[in-house]
Parts: structure tokens; C-alpha cells; sequence
């Protein structure tokens, strides 16, 4: 059971806030309202998306003040707080993703990360700023308009019409195109977490004493550039593309891997 | 050296190919982003900006679609219960993915007292001060989600038959649409009995669609600026005192060029054989 506990942990954070987000339209709950675009809880409290709140101030819209104030506690919780969790604690589309990428490894279509030219792991960040300027071109926020996230998010909350075909092509991308390739190379909310919470305080942190370098985490791991000091030394995972999942310390053996607070001291 | 200069001509060739890469990526996502603009014949929740502004600001929460939702009082007169009226556009409705929108053939807007979608709307995409009255209450009366229109040549009570459904449906009941009598030339004793929609009154609720007996509605709900003309600045009503303002100031033009040199009827029936 140990093996799996912060998976678990993630797939009940998961389920759960799309439980609490489909009933507030089923039933009226007033508990979670809305989507991740802009979603209000308990009726008070707003949030909102960082990333789509830039696009839209990027058509020129000045947004309401909901939205901002939204924008504004995500954008510090996941600053100070939980780094790029909403990838891997909140975002439905990880779960689609991590099963392509089980499915990868059972039928072991990949024995090693393939080098593409033009796909590397920063083109997620170019193509983040090209949504906002395309937003600005446009006057639509762009990456609304192909987002899968929300358009999985909205699917099953109002139902999913032709939009499962987006989920499905993204899994059979990451199934059989790039390892990786949706979440690690393309999302620009990804991209933008990673932005955000490169300095928040939850980190994951080895321990090179007790590592005996089987290398399971770097096989597990979704970002596993961020784990270059596994069997090297004993430090956090700084990086801001750690999406805090937890699964390398699900699959450690050895105890070399835990979560804990960032020591902000100088070394 | 060689080597160096090897190495800077990669690297130029690099990120020209990085650089040229984004510009298509950026002109697809543009075309495609542009395209999905263009859905011109939806209807939007009351209060709802122009549609051009409207789509640079709904962030596509469905708080509103929520709203509409989860009313009480969405139930039909026999008790049963119906869907709400907003939509979310899902993929393969046609409309830009993720905004809320109304078919009024399918459930057209009840127009509840309290306008509960527009409140909630967090982005200012639903416009509240739009909605309010003199006395800074909510009015739906104030919304302008459409503006309905007759097809008179297939509206049967232009063929002579007496039908007033779209009349009694409308909930400004004989204000937004009225009923103009006219005599029937044809039968010499009956009256033609013509719905005429209000285009200052009509809020294009859609009620009047939904209500319509005919196969494919004879009334139907356009967005305002697909279902409206303008006369343009130019006409001036001279019966008018109002409008007779806005040329008050107007000075007499004398045009000079080659043509004006001589007079009109000089050259208007040049070429003319009596």
C-alpha cells in the first residue's frame, strides 16, 4: 500500500474537486462553482486561472475584479504553497496522461527519451507566450479555445459532445507519439505552474545516504530531468517542473525520497 | 577557427529554424483562433457584451449556465420539471467551445426577475449595469439578447388564418409585440390579425419562437446585429424636431469641379434622341 499512497492521495484530490464542480451544476451544491477558469467557493471566495486570466487582459478586456482577486490567490498558494501541484493534484487531464505513460511502460514502447529536434521540453514556454500574443492578435483568449484541460473539465461537468475526441487524441499522443509529450513538452499551463511555483516551500527532498540507485524514480517520473541529483547529493528538487506528484517517493525502496519544507538557508 | 565559425553558423541556423517554426505555429493558431470567432448566430445570456467584446471576455467558468440551471423554478405549467436555458458550447456545437449560449427552440429564456446568471458572472462578460433600472434595481425588461423577427410568407397569420401564439407567448404581452388589424381584401369579411415585433421592446427572449405553430418557426430570435439595419447617418427625418438638430449647424456645399461648371440640365440629356 505504501507504494502507492500520495497517488492515491492525488487521484482522491483529483476526483473529488471534479465531484464537488460537477454537483454545484447537478445539484446546486455551493461548495466548488464553476471551472478552472474561474471558480468561486462557498459562494465567496473566488479563484481564477492565472495563465487564462493573462490572455484574456492580453485581448485588451479589463477583467472584473473577481477574476483578478482570483487569479491573484491562486497564482500566491501555488507561489508560496504547493509549486506546480495543480499539474499533478488537480489538473483531470495528469490522469489521462499517467495512464498513457503506465500504458507505455507495461507495453515498454519506451526504453529511452527519444531526442526530437523541435520538441524539447521548453517548447512549452514558447508556446506560452505565443498564446498570449496570439490572444492580443486575436482578441480571444487562445489557448481556451484548444485547452483539453478545461475542455475535460467542462465535458464532465455540462457533458463532453465532440470534445472527447481531444482527450482521447492527447492520450493516444502521449501513448504512442512523445513520452511525455502533452504535460512535458506542449501545455502552456503547465508551463506557466512551472513559472509560478519554482520557489514555493514544498519540495521533494533525496537523500543521498540512504539511495542505493536503483533508479525507480527516474523511470516513474513524469519530469525526471528535475531529479539529477538522485545518487549525487543530498538536496531538494528545486526545479520549478516538479509537479510535486510524490510518485518517486511512492516507488523508493530506500527511503531516499521524501517531502519536506525548503531550507531557504545558504549552504 | 573553422570550428567556431561551424558552430555560429549552427547555432544562426538553430534559431532561425526555432524562429520560423513559432511564426507558423503562431499563424495557425491565429487562422484557427480567428475561425472559431466566427459564429455569428448565437444567443448569449442577458446583459452579454457585444459578441466581439463578449468572446475577448468570457473566461468560461459556466457559473452562469449554474445559475440558470438550478432554479426552482424551472418547471413546466404541468409540473414537470425542464431543462435550464444556458448552455455550455461543447465540442461539435458550433459556437466558441466553453460559452454559454440559448437555442430557443429548445429552451428559450424564462426571463426570471432576478436575472441569477448575471451576477455571478465573475469576468464582466455579462454586463450588470447594462441590466439595471432608474432605480438601480435588476430589470430584466432592459435585456437585449436578440430581437425577434417575422418571415410574413410563411407566418400563417399573414396568409388570412387566425393565429396569435407568438402574441400571447411573448411576456411583454402586447408590447413587444403587437397585433396590427388590416381587412382581408380576399374573403371581404374576415380580419387579418399581423404580429408586429417592437425592436425597442423585444428582448429576444425567444419565447415567441419556442411558441410558434408553424413547421419551422415563422418567428424567430436574431442577434441585434444580424437582425437590424441602420439608415446611416446621412437621412435626416425633416418631420422630425429631434432629428432636425443634428443638421442645424449644416452650411450650404458648393461643389467646384469640371461638371459643376455647368448646369445639371446641360449635361443630364446629352446624348438623349427625343
Amino acid at each position: 500500500m505504501s507504494n502507492i499512497k500520495y497517488l492515491l492521495l492525488r487521484r482522491i484530490t483529483q476526483i473529488g474537486l471534479l465531484v464537488l464542480y460537477f454537483a454545484a451544476n447537478a445539484y446546486g451544491w455551493h461548495i466548488l462553482e464553476g471551472t478552472f477558469g474561474a471558480s468561486i467557493i462557498f459562494g465567496i471566495i473566488p479563484l481564477a486561472d492565472p495563465y487564462t486570466t493573462l490572455q484574456v487582459l492580453a485581448t485588451g478586456f479589463v477583467l472584473g475584479a473577481d477574476v483578478l482577486l482570483g487569479a491573484l490567490l491562486i497564482v500566491l498558494f501555488y507561489m508560496i504553497v504547493g509549486g506546480r501541484a495543480f499539474c499533478s493534484w488537480v489538473c483531470p487531464i495528469n490522469m489521462v496522461t499517467d495512464l498513457a505513460n503506465w500504458l507505455r511502460r507495461k507495453l515498454k514502447l519506451d526504453k529511452e527519451e527519444v531526442n526530437y529536434r523541435f520538441l524539447k521540453r521548453n517548447t512549452r514556454y514558447w508556446i506560452m507566450i505565443l498564446g498570449v500574443i496570439v490572444s492580443a492578435v486575436v482578441g480571444v483568449a487562445a489557448f481556451e479555445i484548444l485547452s483539453p484541460i478545461t475542455i475535460m473539465q467542462r465535458g464532465i461537468i455540462f457533458g463532453f459532445g465532440a470534445g472527447v475526441s481531444v482527450i482521447f487524441a492527447i492520450f493516444l499522443f502521449d501513448l504512442f507519439g512523445v513520452k511525455n509529450g502533452w504535460c512535458g513538452h506542449l501545455c502552456p499551463l503547465g508551463a506557466a505552474y512551472s513559472i509560478i511555483g519554482q520557489s514555493s516551500i514544498i519540495r521533494v527532498k533525496h537523500d543521498h545516504e540512504a539511495c542505493t540507485a536503483c533508479m525507480k524514480c527516474k523511470v516513474v517520473c513524469p519530469e525526471n530531468q528535475v531529479l539529477h541529483m538522485i545518487d549525487k547529493e543530498s538536496i531538494s528538487v528545486t526545479d520549478g517542473e516538479c509537479t510535486n506528484c510524490g510518485r518517486c517517493i511512492d516507488v523508493c525502496d530506500d527511503d531516499a525520497l521524501e517531502f519536506s519544507i525548503r531550507s531557504f538557508a545558504k549552504r | 577557427m573553422a570550428n567556431s565559425n561551424n558552430n555560429r553558423r549552427k547555432f544562426f541556423a538553430t534559431t532561425l529554424q526555432s524562429v520560423g517554426l513559432t511564426a507558423l505555429g503562431g499563424l495557425l493558431w491565429s487562422g484557427y483562433s480567428d475561425e472559431v470567432k466566427a459564429s455569428p448566430l448565437v444567443l448569449r445570456p442577458p446583459g452579454a457584451l457585444p459578441e466581439e467584446d463578449f468572446l475577448k471576455a468570457c473566461i468560461k467558468c459556466g457559473l452562469c449556465a449554474e445559475a440558470c440551471v438550478n432554479r426552482d423554478s424551472n418547471k413546466n405549467r404541468d409540473g414537470s420539471n425542464r431543462p435550464g436555458t444556458l448552455q455550455m458550447a461543447k465540442g461539435g456545437d458550433h459556437r466558441m467551445i466553453g460559452t454559454p449560449f440559448f437555442v430557443p427552440t429548445e429552451v428559450p429564456c424564462y426571463m426570471c426577475d432576478d436575472i441569477p446568471c448575471v451576477p455571478v458572472c465573475p469576468s464582466g462578460a455579462l454586463d450588470m449595469p447594462s441590466l439595471l433600472n432608474k432605480e438601480e434595481e435588476l430589470d430584466i425588461n432592459k435585456a437585449k439578447m436578440g430581437l425577434a423577427v417575422v418571415h410574413k410568407e410563411s407566418c400563417i397569420a399573414f396568409w388570412g388564418i387566425q393565429c396569435d401564439a407568438c402574441y400571447r407567448a411573448c411576456p411583454l404581452l402586447d408590447e413587444a409585440i403587437t397585433l396590427e388589424y388590416h381587412k382581408n381584401e380576399r374573403t371581404g369579411k374576415h380580419a387579418f390579425l399581423l404580429p408586429i415585433v417592437h425592436s425597442d421592446v423585444c428582448t429576444g427572449c425567444g419565447l415567441c419562437e419556442k411558441a410558434c405553430v408553424t413547421e419551422k418557426p415563422a418567428i424567430f430570435v436574431l442577434p441585434i446585429e444580424h437582425s437590424t439595419g441602420r439608415a446611416g447617418s446621412h437621412y435626416v427625418k425633416g418631420w422630425d424636431k429631434k432629428d432636425q438638430e443634428r443638421v442645424k449647424d449644416a452650411k450650404e456645399i458648393h461643389t467646384k469641379n469640371e461638371r459643376s461648371e455647368k448646369e445639371a440640365s446641360d449635361y443630364l440629356n446629352m446624348e438623349v434622341e427625343y
